[in-house]
């Protein structure tokens, strides 16, 4: 379970071992850090083991073109991500980057999407990069199982998808690799910072770090209060429907329907605001399966072998947030919706800032001060 | 394998598997059909590749998956076998057709 | 609607939308508690996936034959009363439907108010409401993962029993029975009976077992189950050969099964084999009442997780009881108590019978429940598996069927980080496949407890999801949608949706 206790005081102690924790703590750990990660046991609130597994840029950063710049090379990076991953642990997460699809069922909807990348492309500053506009023929003959109800869809050639549970055991093995102290039943109940650093303290006992990060999904908004920090969240439940396995059918991933590379089909996710309870609910599951079944026909009678809901880690304008305290420094907290997606900016570029102790300006923007000050755009 | 209890044979059904034909006994699963026709592996795992047969014949180990009348993984222990029925073994996954173009 | 019966033709698609009580499971908890409720005028639906009443124990019974009565013993025959006092109930009766999923429905103070049941029959989905649920899902067979489990030619015992239930099919060739458990003697009793030619026996009950059971021998002793196991070993000794204290046991064969190995005596046998069938006891099916959120605990006498329940056979879950082996294996006498009992329980709950009304019915319950649960203590001691047939050794050990998960990887996902089944399931998939850990879960359970040497209770077990039985993605489409859920999926795009035709939907 524990992959290396030792008692030696790490040089940084981060809470929380989803995606975020994993990314930052490997980053950290690759530069000869020593690192330890708390987090809590078999069941918790963890979004990376509950996600749609797209690496997806299209859509992202529309009043915020820094986010969509941060995601473009995000996936950029993604392919390095990738091999490092294999390289040091002999596992594939599967990367896949076809380019993705956004299937419209109406023409409105189609406008809708058309409309929000012109959007997207024309604010100032931003970047761009190609996507086409293709009518039902086209994306028909892109995807020959599409159905007659599709109207449209957007193709842009930088999306993509992995998967997203070998991921996880990847990066875990990484950690495991680079002798990352792994603590799962380890809540951390309370930070305090003390002597130049900071203590953590659980049920577990208590841990002294000189740095810490908070990547606590969730939990972040308890903590980061502890030592000078904000981590602002809106409630949003998403809810995914997974099939059996089948013989490949579906050569690209569409937003809303993917098929893994075991096989299986994804389908979904909904977004309500709620933050209350986990119950999946059937009439949403209906609705995107009649959605699915309408953009792809043949996925009709496939077994649908679970279904299942789960709260995103979602900021208030769901873009991420990253930033160190001010009161404390070495108190970092990192926190993204789109946290596959973003996976390689976290391993490699977040780590170095929190390594260096400074996040540098282009990156600054992901602080919290963006919901205080009126945005400029 | 499995032999019929004579005084248990009810009225003939004949069903095919991957073609062949086979006799069945009105009421029979099409698991226990096939068990009876002395066919042990009805199906390769998407995983492997490696041969199954049925396990627990209640529906709850989904090994007697099957392909009837043109629909893939059926699990033949919960499903009557019916008079002209197609059973052929699962290979592997299954296969979506595309539906016929419109 | 006649009684106890629905029209085929439409099946579910004539159910009402609302229930005073649904029970899901047909055996002899389910039907018990069906035919207690109905006499109680509460307006039941009692569903279960196979298309005849019976349950496990009495598979098959309204279709047995008088020849039946002599090979599968009294216990069998039994079940006709209880199937029949069902059919003549007033209760609706939804056979070859699965239920997939149970959700609470709160009223306007957020307290419960009922549940709503998910049922599918025949390619048609439902969501049917019910004030009051009882779940009578009985038990399954322990998994047994030996090496080549998986080969074809290995069944469970319970399989090759449905099989001469339902079909009257009888195993031929050579035949190899293994393991241990209350049952493993019957069913070797029933099928030799029915003129199977059983090789041998191999029973793999712990020759220390012996010593722990003998200090609950006083209930044993008095139990009926003394004469019964005496008799059934006397057949089962009397006709082929029993071979004891079996401490290791793997199939073996390419494609299918050839050869049985097992160890004794610290020596390895073989013997070739057509077919071997797998007993080591049943376990509670727990796939439903965990995905509806029941309170379990683990049960350290039959090394296993069950739900909680109260005296009423109510779960933690309001408005939800559970009855049956579902609950802790009790044998089927216990379980037809039991639902009696439930069913007085939710009667009570619906306001159909007076509490006071309700404890005086159940007290001769509660009389025969007692005597029927005598002798249980031995039996789980004398047949608690042994620990090398429940965590196996040998690294290459397939765990997970589903998945093809053996026992070594899942033993170096523990120190990689996976400390509990549901990481695990995230590392491995073990678990995810369609049997939705039904062959794995106590296995997997009790691998990662035996390498973190914890206690499976500190363990854990898989949190399952609905559909807890696959349904067609057609079928959940077409199942009712709400304007919210539109929303939830469109956001203001949502007046764009319209329901497609999927199936054909219930007419409002
Ligand atoms: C339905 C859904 C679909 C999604 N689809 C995609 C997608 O397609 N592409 C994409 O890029 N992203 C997607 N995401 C988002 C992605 O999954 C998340 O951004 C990412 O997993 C967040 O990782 P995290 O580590 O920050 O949070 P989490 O995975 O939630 O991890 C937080 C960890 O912190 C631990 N923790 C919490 N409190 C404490 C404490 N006090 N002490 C110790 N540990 C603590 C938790 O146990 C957990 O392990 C999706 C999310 C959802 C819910
Ligand atoms: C394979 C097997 C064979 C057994 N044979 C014997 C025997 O010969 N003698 C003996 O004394 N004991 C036997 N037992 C032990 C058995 O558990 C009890 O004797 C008794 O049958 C328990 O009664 P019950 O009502 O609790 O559950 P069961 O009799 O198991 O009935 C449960 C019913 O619920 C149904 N069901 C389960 N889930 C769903 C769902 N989601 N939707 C719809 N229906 C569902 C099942 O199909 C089943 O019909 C056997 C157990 C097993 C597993
Ligand atoms: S044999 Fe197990 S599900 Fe059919």
């Amino acid at each position: 379970m524990t992959h290396h206790q030792s008692d030696q005081e790490p040089d940084v102690a981060i809470v929380g071992g989803g995606l975020m924790g994993a990314c930052v703590a490997w980053g950290l750990a690759r530069q000869g850090l020593r690192v330890c990660v708390l987090d809590e046991g078999d069941v918790a609130l963890r979004a990376s083991r509950a996600n749609f597994a797209l690496i997806w840029v299209q859509g992202k950063g529309i009043g915020f073109p820094a986010y969509a710049a941060w995601t473009k090379a995000s996936a950029e990076a993604w392919p390095r991500l990738a091999a490092e991953l294999r390289s040091e642990t002999g596992i594939n997460v599967g990367l896949d980057q076809p380019g993705g699809f956004t299937l419209c069922l109406s023409d409105r909807e189609l406008q809708a999407n058309v409309d929000m990348m012109a959007r997207l492309h024309n604010q100032p500053g931003t970047v761009t990069y190609p996507y086409e506009i293709l009518d039902h023929a086209q994306t028909k003959a892109r995807m020959p199982a599409t159905g007659p109800d599709v109207s449209g869809s957007i193709y842009c050639p930088l999306d993509g998808h992995v998967n997203s549970l070998r991921l996880f055991r990847a990066l875990h093995a990484a950690l495991k690799a680079h002798s990352v102290d792994y603590r799962a039943d380890h809540a951390v109940t309370a930070i305090e910072p003390r002597a130049g650093g900071f203590a953590l303290t659980g049920a577990w006992g208590e841990m002294r770090a000189a740095k810490v990060v908070l990547a606590a999904g969730l939990g972040n908004a308890r903590l980061a209060p502890m030592v000078g920090l904000e981590a602002p969240m809106k409630p949003s439940r998403g809810q995914i429907i997974v099939t059996e396995k089948a013989a490949p059918f579906l050569r690209y991933p569409v937003v809303t329907v993917r098929q893994t590379d075991e096989g299986g089909v994804m389908i979904g996710d909904s977004e309500e605001a709620d933050g209350s309870s986990l119950r999946v609910d059937h009439s949403i599951s209906s609705v995107m399966a009649d959605r699915a079944i309408r953009m792809f026909p043949l996925l009709g009678d496939l077994n649908v072998v679970r279904t299942w809901t789960a709260f995103r880690v979602m900021t208030p304008d769901g873009s991420p947030v990253y930033e160190q305290s001010e009161t404390c420094p070495g108190a970092f907290v990192a926190m993204a919706h789109s946290g596959v997606t973003l996976a390689p900016q976290h391993a490699f570029s977040l780590a170095d800032y929190i390594a260096t102790g400074t996040i540098p300006k282009e990156v600054a923007v992901f602080s919290t001060r963006r919901f205080r000050v009126p945005a400029s755009v | 394998m499995f032999r019929r209890l004579s005084d248990r044979a009810s009225g003939e059904i004949t069903f095919t598997f991957d073609g062949r034909p086979i006799t069945a006994s009105a009421g029979d699963s099409v698991a226990a059909a096939l068990l009876a026709a002395g066919v042990r592996a009805c199906r390769t795992t998407p995983v492997s590749g490696a041969p199954r047969g049925p396990y627990c014949m209640m529906g709850v180990c989904f090994e007697c998956l099957v392909r009837i009348d043109g629909m893939d993984n059926r699990q033949g222990c919960l499903v009557t076998v019916q008079e002209g029925m197609r059973v052929e073994s699962q290979r592997g996954s299954r296969t979506l057709t595309p539906e016929p173009a419109q | 609607m006649t009684k106890g019966r629905v029209s085929t033709e439409r099946g579910i698609a004539d159910l009402a939308d609302e229930y005073d009580v649904i029970v899901v499971g047909a055996g002899p908890a389910g039907l018990s508690a069906a035919t207690t409720l109905a006499g109680t005028n509460a307006r039941t639906l009692l569903v279960d996936e196979n298309r005849t009443p019976g349950g496990q124990i009495y598979r098959a019974i309204t279709l047995a034959q008088p020849v039946d009565r002599q090979r599968l013993g009294e216990d069998y025959w039994r079940g006709r009363s209880i199937a029949e006092d069902f059919l003549r109930s007033e209760a609706e009766y939804a056979p070859a439907t699965t239920a997939w999923s149970i959700q609470p429905l709160q009223g306007d103070a957020g307290q419960t108010i009922g549940h709503e049941v998910g049922l599918s029959s025949n390619g048609v989905a439902r969501l049917i409401q019910a004030r009051q649920v009882v779940l009578a899902t009985g038990a399954l067979e322990r998994p047994f993962p030996i090496p080549g489990w998986t080969l074809p030619g290995v069944m469970t015992a319970g399989a090759a029993q449905i099989a001469l239930k339902t079909s009257g099919l009888v195993p031929s060739g050579k035949v190899v029975i293994a393991g241990t458990g209350p049952l493993l003697y019957l069913l070797a009793a029933q099928l030799i009976e029915a003129g199977a030619t059983v090789s041998a026996v191999l029973d793999t009950t712990p020759r220390e077992n012996w010593l722990r059971a003998f200090r609950h021998a006083r209930g044993f002793l008095v139990s009926p189950y003394l004469a019964k196991g005496l008799k059934l070993l006397q057949t089962v000794q009397r006709r082929t050969r029993v071979i004891r204290w079996v401490s290791a046991l793997a199939a073996e064969g390419e494609g299918g099964l050839k050869e049985v190995v097992w160890g004794a005596g610290g020596r390895e046998h073989r013997m070739a084999a057509d077919l071997l069938l797998l007993h080591q006891g049943v376990v509670p099916n727990v796939n439903f009442s965990n995905s509806a959120g029941c309170a379990h605990e683990w049960d350290e006498a039959q090394l296993t997780f069950r739900p909680q329940v109260d005296e009423w056979s109510a779960s933690s879950v309001a408005g939800l009881a559970l009855a049956g082996d579902g609950t802790g294996i009790g044998g089927a006498e216990a379980a037809a108590i039991q639902g009696r009992i439930a069913g007085l329980g939710c009667a009570s709950r619906l306001g159909l019978v007076a509490p006071a009304e309700r404890d005086r019915l159940a007290v001769p319950l509660r009389t025969s429940l007692a005597r029927a649960m005598r002798g249980r203590r031995f039996l789980d001691e004398l047949y608690r598996p042994a620990k090398a047939f429940r965590v196996p050794q040998d690294p290459d050990t397939i765990v997970c069927r589903c998945e093809e998960i053996s026992a070594g990887q899942i033993r170096a996902s523990v120190s990689a980080g996976a400390g509990g089944p549901n990481q695990m399931k995230v590392f491995l998939r073990c678990g995810m496949g369609p049997c939705q850990g039904r062959l794995c879960g106590l296995t997997v359970t009790e691998l990662i407890a035996d390498e973190r040497s914890k206690h499976p209770s500190e363990i854990g077990y898989y949190r399952l999801r609905f559909p807890i039985k696959p349904l067609r993605l057609h079928e959940l489409a077409a199942l009712p949608q709400t304007e919210t859920a539109k929303v939830a999926v469109l956001a203001d795009l949502a007046d764009t949706h319209h329901p497609a035709d999927l199936n054909e939907r219930k007419p409002q």
